[in-house]
Parts: structure tokens; C-alpha cells; sequence
């Protein structure tokens, strides 16, 4: 099929083809600078789409952990209120498991403070109940109420649930850094489409010679094909390099990544910048091709 | 090699040829003459698909011109040597390029033909101008460019339209031996030409039919060509 023929030719590299259209002109600048300018800014959607996938995950992470409840309360009623607040949270929608934690645990939280030999039972510590979540969370201020009229001592202690509506936010982030690229691409394919329309139409002398020395229009269209994509290839591998290079001379402060700061690549993430002008190149093949052969067709 | 029959073609409303009939049998050798504007570019412009007529049957190499699709009429091009009367080439291309022109484009470029090219280049006497650009010819050198771009390809059919229209008396007769030359080899040839002493010439030469092209019909020429 002439698409194989089309994408050998271009690995291979006909030099020899590639001189029958002419090699100057805007459009072809036009391609290179864009292609440099998109892939410079996919590079930054890339950067957010993956930094804000981290930020979720990890932060999704701390919400999958538990919330506590502290239960003060006299020695004679602890035990009672205990049960109480197991009984509420057992009936709480949204509410995985609880359990309070035993002695030996609650010394071993204290021990960095207290040393090993804390008499615990006969100090006024609260009791600490473990609450793991589901999913999709509880009404905090529904058990808050509950709990206030039921079991006056308990305090629900929810220090991870603020970080739910940014966790949202990342993946909101996550999903326009996508969407930025998708848009990034579609443009570069509009442009593409438009440059190589010009170039066809001011070439049309060319094209009128080449046909009556017998160029088939597979012939002509694989020559402008080749130069669009070789552009948009290099154009693409000169933004996305500097675009790389803007990205790792950004300055880390936090180590724990502070959001700006972690805007950034990982490990094999400093690869995924490699796939930009691939894509880049993908596209313009595809753009220069469509509208190779549809401009053929019109031209008689 | 062409067959046409009862052929008729007009750009506008009114008709340029009519009732046209003509057969180029092949290893025959041609000319066409009339007065300008009889319609001998047109006629040639038939022969090689670039325009389809309005009314009749043309067949190029057993196969009907109305019915070829694009790719058809390129593969049947590169069989048909063509000297257009406007000359018309790259010009970003060297005339070594440009000569080479239907080789690339069919592919053929490289395998063992470069010699063929510069043996061809020096035949046409343009060994001296292979590395310039086309407008920088004369008028008689782009002819004589455009004459070794139609043959570059062996083509079966050679269809030569002016060729000798700007080149002087002495590159005329080069030109037309080259072409007699090629009719002896077997090629089918037809010229399109005003120059009546060619055409004599040529006689000495090769068995070659006169057609006189006026009023949109064909006609022997007089005894006296
Ligand atoms: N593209 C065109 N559109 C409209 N009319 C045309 C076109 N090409 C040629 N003609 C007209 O058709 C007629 C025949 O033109 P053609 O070029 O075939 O003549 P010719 O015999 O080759 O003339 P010459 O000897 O001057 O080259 C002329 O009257 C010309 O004006
Ligand atoms: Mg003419």
C-alpha cells in the first residue's frame, strides 16, 4: 500500500525525491517555529498533567488513612462512652471500620514522650478510637453533632479531610493538563494543514510539471509529506529539548514538593518529553498527507 | 500507439477540432503543421491526456484517455516522451536535474543512468549548462533541455511540439537527426512544426507523413512537402 510506501520513504530518506519541491519559502518556517513554540508548551502541560497525578495520588493516599476520635472522659464512664461512640460510628454511613486502640498501643504512641514505664491506666489519657473510612468518606459534621449529643467526651479528630477538595483540584489539574496537550496537538495538525495547503498552492507550477513529466500524485504528495513532517520532527525536538531544559532548571526547594516545585519530572518521567515530537511528526504526517491528496484532487 | 476517432474538442463553445481522425501506428514518423492557432498544441495536448475531448474516442496505447484515472494517465505519461512548446521546467532544479526529472519521479533515478544523462546533455550541446538553473538558458537551449527531458525515459512515443522553434539551422538539423535517429530505433514520432525546410530535410531522411491541421480538420499536405 502507498501509506507503507509513505512511511518507508520517509525513514529511508529519499534525498534524491525530497528535491523536487522547492525548499524555501514562509510555510515552511512557519512549520518549524510553531512546532518549536506547541511542543515548548506541551512540555509544561506534560509537566502538570504528571506532577498533578503525584499530588493526587499522594495525597489520596493520606486520606485513605484513618481519623481518629479522643475520648475523654471519667474513669468510670470510659468505658461506657466507648461502646457509645462504637455503636455511632458502626451505625455511620461511609464508616469502614473502627476500633479502639488498646493500652498497649495507646504506650506505644506516648512512649517517645513518656518513656516505656507509663502507668497508663491510672492517668487521666484519653481514649483513642481508629476510624478507617470508605471510599467515599463520611458526613463529618453529621458525626460530630452525634457524637456531641451521645458522647460528650469524644473529639473527632479529622486532620486529613481538608485535603479532599485538592485532591479534587489535582485531578481537575490532571485532566486540564491533558486537555491542554489534546488542544496543543490540534492546533499543530490545524497548522500543519494550513502550511502545507499553502506550500501545495504555491507550488502549483511545480506540480503542474512534475504530472506532465509523469509524477503520480502519490509521488508529489510523499515529497511535501516528507518535508512537513521532517520540519514539524525538528521544530518539535528543539521546543520540547528547551522545554525539558526550563523544566529541571526550575528551582526544588521543598523536598516534600511543595506543588510549583514539583512541577516536575520523576525518575523515567524525563522520558515522556522524548514523546513530543514524535507525536509532533505523527501529526504532521497525517495533517501534510490529507491535505496533500485532497489538494491534488482539486488541482486539474 | 494513438488512435483517434471522430474527435472533436473546443475550450469554449466553439470547437477547435472536429471529426478529427488520426493514427499513429507504431516506429511511424509524423509532422503536423497549420497555421498557428489551427490547433496543433491541442491536438498534441490529446495525445498525452492532458485534455480529454468533447466529443469522439481517443485511444492512447490501446487504452481509452477518457477513462484513465490520474495514476493511469502518470504511468502512461512516463511511456510518452513530450517537448512542450512553453518548455516548461523546475527552476530551482539544475538543467541536469530537471533533464533527469522523469527518472525520479519514476523512480528510476540512479540505476546505471548516469552516464545515459551525460552522454544525452552533451548530445543536445548543453554539456557546458548542466549545472545552471533554467532561466538562465537561451530560448534554444530550454528547447534543446526540454528535448533530451523527452527522451530521457526511452519513451515509445515522442511527441514534439516547436522543438526547433528558437534554435538555429545548424542545432535544427542536430535536433532532427537526434529525433530520426530514434524513429530508426523503433520510436513512434510526431512533430509539431511552421518550419517547412525541416520538414524537407526530414524527407531526405526518414519516411515521414505530412498532416496539415486547418479548420479543426487534418488533410495530407501538398506534393510539394
Ligand atoms: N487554455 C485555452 N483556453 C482557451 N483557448 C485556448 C486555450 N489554449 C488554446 N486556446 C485557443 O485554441 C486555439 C488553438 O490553440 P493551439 O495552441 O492548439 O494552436 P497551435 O496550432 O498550437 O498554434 P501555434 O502554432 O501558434 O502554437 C487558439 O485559437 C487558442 O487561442
Ligand atoms: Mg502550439
Amino acid at each position: 500500500m502507498s501509506l507503507v510506501g509513505d512511511i518507508i520513504a520517509l525513514v529511508r530518506g529519499e534525498a534524491q525525491a525530497d528535491l523536487v519541491v522547492p525548499r524555501s519559502g514562509q510555510a515552511a518556517k512557519l512549520t518549524v517555529a510553531v512546532s518549536g513554540a506547541m511542543a515548548f508548551l506541551a512540555v509544561f502541560a506534560l509537566a502538570l498533567s504528571l506532577a498533578s497525578g503525584r499530588l493526587a495520588d499522594r495525597w489520596s493516599d493520606a486520606l485513605a488513612q484513618s481519623s481518629t476520635i479522643r475520648l475523654s472522659a471519667p474513669a468510670a464512664e470510659l468505658e461506657a462512652q466507648t461502646w457509645t461512640v462504637l455503636t455511632v460510628l458502626e451505625q455511620t454511613p461511609g464508616v469502614d471500620s473502627a476500633r479502639a486502640l488498646s493500652d498497649d498501643e495507646q504506650r506505644a504512641l506516648l512512649e517517645p514522650w513518656f518513656g516505656p514505664d507509663l502507668p497508663i491506666g491510672d492517668l487521666p489519657v484519653p481514649r483513642l478510637i481508629e476510624v478507617i473510612e470508605t471510599s467515599d468518606g463520611y458526613d463529618a459534621d453529621g458525626l460530630r453533632q452525634r457524637l456531641a449529643a451521645e458522647a460528650p467526651g469524644a473529639v473527632l479528630d479529622d486532620h486529613t479531610r481538608w485535603r479532599r477538595p485538592l485532591v479534587e483540584a489535582a485531578d481537575r489539574l490532571r485532566l486540564l493538563g491533558w486537555l491542554a496537550l489534546s488542544l496543543i496537538l490540534a492546533s499543530t495538525a490545524a497548522m500543519v494543514t494550513l502550511a502545507a495547503q499553502a506550500a501545495l498552492a504555491s507550488n502549483e507550477q511545480v506540480i503542474r510539471v512534475l504530472r506532465l513529466v509523469g509524477a503520480r500524485d502519490s509521488y508529489i504528495a510523499r515529497a511535501f509529506v516528507r518535508r512537513f513532517t521532517r520540519r514539524a520532527l525538528s521544530g518539535a525536538a528543539l521546543g520540547a529539548g528547551l522545554g525539558t531544559i526550563a523544566i529541571a532548571l526550575l528551582p526544588r526547594a521543598a523536598a516534600d514538593g511543595a506543588f510549583l516545585t514539583g512541577l516536575g519530572f520523576t525518575g523515567a518521567g524525563w522520558l515522556w518529553p522524548a514523546a513530543i515530537p514524535i507525536l509532533a511528526a505523527v501529526t504532521a504526517f497525517w495533517a501534510t498527507r490529507i491535505a496533500a491528496f485532497r489538494t491534488l484532487k482539486g488541482l486539474r | 500507439m494513438i488512435d483517434m476517432q471522430d474527435v472533436a474538442y473546443g475550450y469554449g463553445a466553439e470547437p477547435i477540432l472536429s471529426d478529427l481522425t488520426l493514427r499513429l501506428a507504431p516506429g511511424s514518423f509524423h509532422f503536423l503543421t497549420g497555421p498557428s492557432g489551427a490547433g496543433k498544441t491541442t491536438l498534441l495536448k490529446l495525445c498525452y491526456a492532458e485534455l480529454v475531448p468533447t466529443g469522439g474516442h481517443v485511444s492512447i496505447f490501446g487504452e481509452n484517455a477518457a477513462a484513465l484515472d490520474r495514476d493511469r494517465i502518470a504511468l502512461t505519461r512516463q511511456r510518452i516522451g513530450v517537448v512542450h512548446q512553453d518548455c516548461e521546467f523546475l527552476d530551482h532544479l539544475t538543467v541536469r536535474e530537471n533533464i533527469a526529472l522523469p527518472l525520479m519521479v519514476a523512480g528510476r533515478h540512479g540505476l546505471g543512468q548516469e552516464a545515459n544523462l551525460t552522454e544525452l546533455i552533451a548530445w543536445v550541446g548543453l554539456g557546458a549548462r548542466a549545472e545552471a538553473r533554467p532561466p538562465e538558458l537561451s530560448g534554444g537551449e530550454r528547447q534543446r533541455a526540454a528535448l533530451a527531458r523527452a527522451i530521457i525515459m526511452d519513451p515509445d512515443l515522442i511527441l514534439a511540439d516547436e522543438p526547433t522553434g528558437n534554435v538555429d539551422w545548424e542545432m535544427s538539423l542536430r535536433l532532427l537527426q537526434l529525433l530520426t535517429e530514434l524513429n530508426r530505433m523503433g520510436k513512434t514520432v510526431l512533430i509539431a512544426t511552421h518550419d517547412l525546410a525541416l520538414i524537407r530535410a526530414a524527407k531526405a531522411q526518414v519516411q515521414a507523413r505530412v498532416l496539415r491541421l486547418a479548420g479543426g480538420r487534418l488533410s495530407a499536405a501538398g506534393a510539394d512537402l
